[in-house]
């Protein structure tokens, strides 16, 4: 059986990345048995090269504009405009600003209002307080936010979407309608127990 | 099998810190269950009636529960402009806490107000409380009432659950994420004390300013109020 040779944990030299392109990109068969993050690792070692980095000592006050991808884990006061870009905004970012740019993932905290072209994505842990505009948003469990959401769609995605909720309401049976005093309706088996472990 | 008391007891027994964050500082997730709820079906119904209604005019929801990716993903998919706003998180912060001459605390419920839900008038119509009110300061209940039929449109609907029973001094608070249009799944967020039971009178009482108020008497102490502007 193939077994990594000791070379192979070793760290590159000081002007390499750590996570080697090189592994993926090797042509030997044995390298189908290699680790699984390989081609990840240096996928992102690759984007790497391509991103502008603020570390988390920098702090600015005023507009930053850009046309390159950025990771920011600074503070910044003001706007960020990266129109065509993506911004990933670190654990230890602390924004007060309008941001606008073509993907914006978030993982430290903001506030203001976020506008994307195509997609935000709220990380875990990430604080959020302002308005976001985007086609796409994805929010994991355990991230904080405070505004609006609007989605930007076509008219025809927008029709599609609400198809299968209106068809959801149609089979749910009907109620009686609201009435203009205090109704009261005891659901004594339609409503089940509070918790239904699954 | 965990009965839904075996569920809680466990709750408690973490201790007075909510068990959201021993959770996620021990990467565990908490169970979650499943409960139908005819009250939020009747609220559902009502929003697509609306919708329907409102062709191409694009409807606003706010969500006083904690942040839910589920329930965001569910009313924007529908079309809807979602606004979320954990009312219970932003009640927590010591600034708002007022001392008094006699030593004693006072929640300033004026400087959350003017700090918080800060909509125009008629922005909403639709807004999903859940069961917000029962962990309220006392000093908020009212002034939020009356925030929320302010950011209301006249005919806007609004859901709120109370517990029929005190379940003791500590109670579990849970957050509540839609799944289908009557079925909610619901995940304990912490044991934090119920400031007070509503009955029905006082639920009347609290919303004496709106159109109508219909309730749904569920089998788990728990009553759901849909409420119309």
């Amino acid at each position: 059986m193939w077994k990594p040779r000791p070379e192979d944990n070793q760290p590159m030299s000081s002007n390499q990345p750590s996570a080697s392109p090189t592994v993926a990109a090797a042509p030997t068969p044995n390298l189908t048995t290699a680790p699984k993050e390989a081609p990840k690792m240096s996928h992102q070692a690759a984007d790497r090269a391509d991103v502008g980095h603020i570390g988390k000592s920098v702090v600015i006050r005023g507009e930053l504009t850009g046309n390159e991808d950025l990771y920011l884990d600074g503070e910044i006061e003001g706007n960020i405009n990266l129109r065509d870009h993506k911004l990933v905004i670190g654990p230890n970012g602390k924004i007060k600003a309008s941001i606008t740019a073509r993907d914006i993932v978030l993982h430290g905290r903001v506030e203001g209002n976020v506008s994307a072209t195509e997609r935000v994505e709220l990380k875990k842990a990430c604080t959020l307080v302002g308005d976001v505009s985007t086609q796409r948003i994805v929010i994991e469990d355990g991230a904080y936010f405070k505004g609006s959401i609007d989605i930007k769609e076509s008219k025809d995605s927008r029709s599609e979407a609400r198809k299968p909720i209106a068809m959801a309401a149609a089979s749910a049976g009907s109620s009686t309608g609201m009435s203009s005093s205090t109704t009261y309706n005891a659901s004594s088996g339609s409503q089940g127990s509070f918790i239904e472990p699954k | 099998m965990n009965s839904p008391n075996h569920s809680l007891s466990r709750w408690f027994r973490s201790g007075g810190e909510p068990a959201e964050s021993n959770a996620q500082e021990k990467g565990t997730a908490a169970p979650r269950g499943t409960r139908r709820s005819i009250g939020f079906g009747e609220f559902m119904r009502s929003l697509q009636a609306d919708l329907k209604a409102a062709g191409e005019q694009r409807l606003s929801i706010l969500d006083l529960g904690s942040t839910s990716p589920a329930n965001i993903s569910f009313f924007t998919e529908m079309g809807l402009r979602v606004s979320t706003e954990d009312v219970l998180r932003a009640c927590k912060d010591p600034d708002y806490m007022l001392r008094q001459e006699d030593g004693s605390e006072q929640f300033d419920s004026q400087k959350f107000l003017a700090e918080n839900l800060a909509y125009s008038e008629g922005q909403f119509d639709a807004v999903l409380c859940w069961d917000v009110a029962d962990y309220l300061p006392e000093a908020l209940v009212k002034p939020l009432v009356e925030r929320i039929r302010f950011v209301l449109k006249p005919h806007g609907t609004l859901l709120a659950f109370f517990h029929d029973k005190d379940p003791g001094p500590n109670s579990a608070l849970y957050r509540y994420h839609i799944t289908q249009t009557d079925t909610l799944e619901i995940e304990p967020k912490g044991s934090v004390k119920l400031q007070r039971i509503f009955n029905n009178r006082h639920v009347e009482s609290l919303f004496a300013d709106f159109a109508s108020r219909k309730f749904f008497l569920g089998r788990d102490n728990y009553r759901e109020v849909i409420v119309v502007r």
